[in-house]
């Protein structure tokens, strides 16, 4: 393995891991919010329950966000030195103002997940409205910099002698900042609230059907269904930017060879890269033009016409754009489903393949998000600084990278595993304490309702 | 005052108050492992309750001056991040293992109340990670890292791989664990384990002691022209004295349970040992390597850092004070009780 591999792997599983935790960080306190809200407003104690027992799984989820987060910030500098020295000055503002947004992030979870007994209700809900706030804030700050790095503005290279003329207010607000927060704020609430309702429908199944089960599989799914329905219209406009600043990626997602108008839509299939050709794919004529330019006569620039040293490697990001369509299209329809239910006002935790359908969708929606991040990062390659600066020529000399490679690696596989044991540890505490707490009797009456 | 002074000076305010709440939270842990006697478990508790809801807030200052640095001294970070590639690495081994192992410890404790692996690991990293943070601080501090037409020289292990690093490794573990203790008799109402922190306190404070006189001897031996340096400008000396006095201070008040004071003395004592190294380090972000001037980014990103530092100020201190007197009203009061 090269240094220059070893410390792409290392970037990637470090994201990879953080990603996770820092879209529950963003996600988990809307769906409190929801829920506490309900609480305030109907006096129900079930959904007292239902926050405190999401709040005990956000306090170990929020602190491996925070650390891997703290390890990310470093990483950038141990790995690729030379991209921070041209990028810091640059991007410093947009990260300086995600510390901002990230201290009060810290700052209000402490007194909202402490802070029970020790503040009053109403100042408890605000807390959470300021830390749900500021993790949606955090998200257009990091963005930023990811889409600065993806379309870089603000940069003007002046003559070798003379010091370099920035604009990092341009640089801010590149052309992807907005599309792609939008983009990335509706995968986090929709993979946070799947991933909720799954847990849900995995204690229902277990036969832990209890009204807490069924309030936090109800808001789960009104929340992930309206953000599974909202992400097609985001992915659209996020495409059509791609299209349009970086082509070699959107060709690279669609397998697209030729240029041409009528340029077709290929689902699946297998890219050939060295024959310039797709294998096993769903064609549908013209589909990619309309889709992109609105017209089938649309002109969509194909790999060929790209520089062969300028080709991100097309076999993966078109596989993990499928990936990701795909699941998102499985959770859209999951959320017609749950809207069908609704509105006919159906149970929710009924039927029981539905339950089951949820409990596989809940890491399906995260497996989504991880395939968006391939698609971005990959497909920008070879560059770290698109147009700019290529990732060979920013990775730090340091040798024997493969070391902390493998030991970030087994670090977060093992951390991995630790938080699901626990989070399944907790679900199980939580319907333990819920059976004390309703003495058994409180539970027929929903139990009766979904048997009739 | 140039405006790279003025951006180094913020990054120094960020970094002690790092140390001060963030290196105490790390303190806690110390004193997590060394926990001893019939009140073990009450002690670890006392420190966990402290802890709890403040360490992540705390930790953020890290960030921040880590951002400070890489926006406002890039190439003064890229240096450093190369040159000190491995005990940067493992100091975040232990910041992901300390800050991971603190709530698993909290939300999975063990049945029968025995000692679970997050415990060790919890308390262990806690000692690791402020060791490697003051041997990246001892290895910038004196010469031994080079930068030349855009090579960084010197090796990635020569650098830190030597006594200097590890002795200011040592005392920053010191005043990390001395900052906790004085916290932590104010912390609990319990006399006993009031006086169990009392004595953990007045060790640490002799701890910090003894670890600061072998790394201004070490200095001497290793970098005179460095120790020059700093006993030459107006503030070494006088920091060094007051250091001195603070750390006479607190001990006196310790002894005398006037907590207090002791916390008052601690504190000083830390900002001044912060201080006094921050002047002495001028110009130097890496000695011999960088100036802040050299690493200084465009005056346009300076500015925005600062504004963006200085209106985001309005915002965190209050709800910084907010956090503190939710969970910490009772040791805010002067005098502490």
């Amino acid at each position: 393995m090269t240094d220059l591999l070893a410390a792409r792997s290392q970037m990637a599983v470090s994201l990879a891991f953080h990603i996770v935790f820092a879209a529950i960080g963003i996600g988990l306190p809307a769906l409190m919010l929801v829920s506490e809200a309900l609480w305030l407003r109907t006096g129900r104690d079930v959904y007292l329950r239902l926050t405190r027992a999401w709040s005990r799984g956000l306090a170990v989820l929020f602190a491996v966000g925070a650390v891997s987060g703290t390890v990310l910030s470093f990483e950038l500098g141990l790995l690729w030195p030379r991209f921070m020295e041209v990028a810091g000055p640059l991007v410093g503002m947009p990260f300086s103002l995600e510390g901002l947004a990230f201290f009060t992030e810290a700052i209000f979870l402490g007194i909202y997940l402490y802070g029970w007994k020790r503040v009053s209700r109403g100042a408890h809900f605000a807390a959470g409205v300021v830390v749900a706030l500021s993790g949606a804030a955090s998200a257009l700050f990091v963005l930023s910099v990811n889409g600065w790095m993806n379309s870089p503005t603000g940069f003007i290279p002046g003559d070798p002698g003379s010091a370099p003329v920035i604009d990092p207010v341009a640089a801010m607000t590149n052309p992807f900042w907005i599309a792609n927060t939008v983009h990335m704020l509706i995968a986090a609430y929709t993979a946070t609230a799947f991933g909720a309702a799954a847990v849900h429908a995995w204690r229902i199944l277990k036969g832990a059907d209890t009204a807490l089960h069924h309030a936090g599989l109800r808001i789960a799914l009104v929340v992930g269904a309206v953000m599974a329905l909202l992400q097609p219209l985001s992915g659209d406009v996020t495409a059509r930017l791609v299209a349009h600043e970086q082509p070699a990626k959107l060709a690279a997602m669609e397998a697209h060879f030729e240029t041409g108008s009528c340029a077709p839509l290929r689902i699946g299939g297998w890219p050939d890269e060295a024959t310039g050709t797709v294998r096993f794919d769903l064609e549908i004529p013209c589909g990619l033009s309309l889709l992109v330019g609105h017209s089938p006569d649309a002109v969509v620039t194909g790999l060929n016409d790209i520089p062969a040293d300028e080709r991100p490697p097309v076999l993966p990001v078109h596989i993990a754009f499928q990936v990701m369509v795909g699941i998102g299209t499985l959770l859209a329809a999951m959320g017609v489903w749950t809207g069908v239910r609704l509105v006919r006002r159906l149970p929710l935790h009924r039927p029981l393949w539905f339950l089951r359908l949820a409990v596989v969708a809940g890491p399906l929606a995260f497996v989504a998000i991880q395939a968006g991040w391939v698609v971005t990062e990959v497909g920008r390659q070879p560059w770290i600084i698109y147009g700019v600066m290529r990732t060979e020529d920013a990775v730090t000399p340091m040798p024997g990278l493969v070391v902390p490679f493998t030991a970030f690696t087994l670090l977060y596989v093992f951390l991995s595993w630790v938080v699901v044991v626990l989070m399944r540890r907790i679900a199980r505490m939580e319907d333990a304490e819920d059976a004390e707490w309703s003495g058994g009797s409180g539970d027929s009456g929903a139990a009766g309702e979904a048997g009739a | 005052m140039t405006l790279p002074e003025a951006v180094a000076g913020v990054t120094l305010a960020v970094l002690v108050l790092y140390v001060l709440l963030g290196g105490a939270d790390f303190g806690g842990g110390v004193w997590d492992l060394f926990a001893r006697g019939p009140r073990a478990r009450r002690q670890r508790d006392v420190i966990a309750g402290a802890i709890g809801p403040i360490w992540e807030a705390n930790h953020v200052w890290m960030i921040v001056a880590v951002v400070l640095l890489f926006s406002a001294f890039p190439t003064g970070f890229s240096v450093a991040m190369t040159a000190l590639h491995i005990p940067i690495t493992l100091m975040l081994v232990g910041i992901v293992l300390r800050g991971t192992s603190f709530v698993f410890r909290k939300v999975a404790p063990p049945p029968d109340g025995a000692e679970s692996g997050w415990q060790t690991t919890f308390a262990v990293s806690s000692l690791l990670t402020p060791v490697m943070i003051g041997v990246v601080v001892g290895a910038v501090t004196v010469p031994g890292i080079g930068y030349e037409n855009g090579v960084v020289t010197g090796g990635f292990v020569r650098p830190w791989l030597r006594p200097f690093p590890f002795l200011v490794g040592g005392f920053t573990l010191a005043l990390f664990a001395w900052l906790a203790a004085c916290y932590l008799v104010l912390e609990t109402t319990d006399a006993e384990l009031r006086d169990d922190f009392r004595r953990r306190a007045l060790a640490a404070g002799w701890a910090v002691a003894a670890a600061g006189a072998l790394v201004f001897a070490a200095g001497w031996a290793v970098a005179p022209a460095v120790v020059e340096h700093f006993l030459a400008g107006w503030g070494g000396a006088s920091t060094l004295i007051g250091g001195v006095v603070g750390l006479a201070i607190s001990q006196g008040a310790m002894l005398r349970r006037r907590w207090g004071l002791a916390r008052a003395g601690t504190v000083a004592t830390v900002v001044l040992v912060l201080v006094g190294w921050a002047q002495g380090q001028m110009p130097w972000i890496v000695r011999g390597a960088v100036t802040i001037h050299d690493a200084a980014a465009p005056d346009v990103t300076l500015k925005i850092v600062l504004w963006i530092l200085g209106l985001g100020s309005l915002i965190l201190v209050p709800a910084f004070v907010y956090l503190y007197a939710t969970f910490k009203g009772r040791m805010l009061l002067p005098g502490g009780e």
